[in-house]
């Protein structure tokens, strides 16, 4: 017998009778206000939060905020005039001296200030670890209070990757005292971006 | 190794010759725990998250059969290889094929506690492939050649000096540099050389979706990322244990377990892998490992529920005081000392020992594993099997003979205070584990039945 076939024969054997599962979490926290409860759980845990009515202050805030930046990449097209052209589509490790990424996020969580990033808002997998500094652009209308919220925004949606980033990367692995910056990420900016016309 | 020189109590001694030490890491894992109930008390639903997340669990275990099948159909769907090791040398011989098939020879890895448990990297470089771990706390004591002493934080029990002083000799920082600050960027530079560099990378898993044949990986540094998104081959290996039914129940376990292992509302990357990227390959290795074995164990499977947050670590006031190291496995503290005896009860004799059964740890474990119950049973398991430290055998014997002969039981009392009274060298030895940091009381002049006797004119 292989060890696929062992090992199931041997949970049939063991495992006790069935117990159903239960019902979901009723009524979990919501929040009257998610946007302002994402951005105090976003600068706690090391981000900060920048409200915007349009890409152009975005644009403005990455020319005026990032000027001493080299390499500064974007997937948004509403970004392009302020970003370099034709990075695309290259060997993950050419990325390493990425200094800023600005990507979109479908969604925000305020309970943890994460943001739900899938593969397609990415262009490759490795972008929002690689860089020196990372920018989210995330609707205000899109940010929900709880995880059981962020899991039915999510629902079947395909994705070959998808990740949950709150916060710049971090480690307090030395005597816990809190370092931003261990492999990802040094700092964290999020586009809070409420359209005028919306 | 209950009777031999490896035991909690013996280990533990080493680890408190350093006072000061102690002091710091028994403050700091119970500042971790403080975090950790702050964090639990934001939300009004913590205890039904916990009951249901226990719940969930309960199902798993009870449909795990029909929940790996389904799991491993859909991620071989999506592209992923899956592997079956029934135990610990299997998934190790797993591990090596695929490296070897692609003519690797060095890899980075992330933190998985079951690569640790199967002794993965020891077995590589035997097959003369070089690890590189990089969370950083693993980073650390795999310079020092320690195992990790702690399962969420690796190198808890090491002070900055003393890392300083290993990344003087490793990574050419200045000799008495320990600020973690500029330790941290210089494990930066040096670990992303590795991510760069490497072409494998092999990942733990926290949680695998029988629904979608995903697998969910959390880390605050990003590391797993890192190593896997670059790598032409990413490995995760998982015990069977982690599957969960459905996406949707993530949400439920990613509120508990950072909120549990630090207090944070999540960890900082919770990334959901369900397909290999264009040209890459992806291996997810299913490990038995006893696993199967401790589901047969009614008294102890719920075992199998631990999603490995480490809050049970924080909160015990044994591990708090006797360091990692001292359990001599690769998980330590309450939870572990319940998994290592069902893998080896002889050798893991002494743990299920190393406990107060103040069952703190029951308080605080996220899905409600009854650790503190399965700690006694496993004592009584083990002295029934035999296993029981000798001293211990002995005293307990002669217990259970003194308390069921009240003839003896009277004069044993009078016996025993005669000895503190009359020859307290017979009692304030190192032989007397009660006598350790502790004097001895002073003996009453008489028992309660002598004076009840006396004072009632009986």
């Amino acid at each position: 017998m292989n060890s696929r076939a062992q090992i199931l024969s041997r949970i049939k054997e063991n495992q006790p009778e069935l117990s159903s599962l239960p019902a979901d979490l009723t009524a979990p926290l919501q929040y009257p206000d998610p946007v302002e409860v994402f951005s105090t759980v976003l600068s706690n845990i090391g981000g900060t939060t920048v409200p915007v009515k349009s890409y152009e202050e975005i644009q403005q805030y990455i020319k005026t905020q990032f000027a001493d930046q080299k390499r500064i990449i974007s997937t948004i097209p509403e970004l392009s005039a302020v970003t370099e052209a034709g990075w695309e589509g290259q060997d993950p490790h050419s990325y390493e001296d990425i200094d800023i990424a600005v990507i979109r996020a479908h969604f925000g969580v305020a309970e943890n200030a994460a943001l739900w990033v899938t593969e397609e808002l990415m262009q490759q997998r490795v972008i929002p670890f690689i860089c020196q500094q990372l920018a989210v652009v995330v609707q205000r209308k899109d940010i929900c209070s709880n995880m059981h919220e962020a899991y039915a925004k999510v629902a079947d949606a395909v994705y070959g990757f998808g990740t949950f980033i709150a916060g710049p990367s971090k480690t307090a692995d030395i005597e816990q005292s809190l370092v931003l910056g261990a492999h990802g990420p040094k700092n964290m900016t999020v586009f809070i971006l409420e359209m005028a016309k919306d | 190794m209950s009777t031999g020189t490896k035991d909690h109590a013996g280990l533990a001694d080493i680890f408190n010759e350093d006072e000061a030490r102690v002091d710091w890491h028994d403050e700091t894992l119970w500042f971790v725990r403080a975090k950790r109930d702050k964090a639990a008390h934001t939300l009004p639903e913590w205890e039904a998250l916990r009951e249901n997340a226990s719940k969930i669990k309960d199902n798993v275990l009870s449909n795990l059969h029909d929940y790996l099948l389904q799991f491993e159909a859909k991620a071989q769907q999506n592209g992923i290889t899956v592997h079956w090791a029934a135990d610990a040398k299997e998934h190790n011989e797993i591990v090596t094929s695929i490296l070897k098939a692609q003519s690797v020879t060095r890899i980075v890895k992330s933190k998985s506690m079951l690569t640790e448990e199967c002794h993965l990297n020891e077995h590589l470089q035997q097959n003369g492939i070089e690890v590189i771990d990089t969370d950083l706390g693993e980073r650390i004591v795999q310079l020092a050649e320690e195992p990790p002493s702690h399962i969420v934080l690796p190198c808890i029990h090491k002070k900055k000096e003393e890392i300083g002083e290993l990344f003087h000799e490793h990574l050419g920082t200045p000799q008495g540099e320990s600020d973690p600050q500029f330790l941290t960027a210089a494990a930066r530079v040096h670990l992303r050389e590795k991510f760069l560099t490497r072409k494998a990378a092999i990942t733990g898993v926290n949680f695998a979706i029988a629904e979608t044949g995903e697998f969910v990986v959390c880390t605050n540094e990003g590391n797993a990322d890192m190593g896997a998104h670059l790598a032409d081959v990413h490995i995760a290996c998982m015990g069977i244990e982690k599957i969960i039914p459905k996406r949707k129940h993530l949400a439920v376990f990613l509120r508990l377990l950072a909120r549990s292992a630090t207090g944070q509302p999540i960890t900082t990357y919770s990334s959901h892998f369900n397909k290999p990227r264009a040209g890459q390959e992806m291996h997810l290795v299913l490990v038995d490992n006893g696993r199967t074995k401790q589901l047969g164990r009614a008294d102890f499977r719920n075992s199998l529920k631990c999603i490995r947050c480490g809050a049970c670590m924080n909160t015990c006031p044994v591990y708090r005081r006797s360091g990692g190291h001292s359990y001599h496995t690769a998980i330590a503290g309450p939870i572990g000392s319940i998994l290592a005896p069902n893998l080896d009860m002889k050798e893991y004799a002494d743990l299920p020992f190393a406990s107060t059964l103040c069952g703190s740890c029951t308080n605080v474990c996220p899905v409600k594993i009854n650790i503190h119950e399965q700690l006694y049973k496993w004592r009584q398991v083990i002295v029934k099997e035999g296993y029981a430290d000798k001293k211990k055998a002995v005293a307990m014997k002669a217990m259970e003979f003194t308390l069921s002969h009240p003839f003896v039981y009277k004069n044993a009392g009078k016996a025993g205070r005669w000895v503190i009274k009359h020859a307290p060298f017979m009692v304030n030895n190192n032989l007397n584990l009660w006598y350790k940091q502790r004097e001895m009381p002073e003996p009453p002049k008489q028992s309660f039945s002598e004076w009840y006797k006396k004072n009632n004119n009986e």
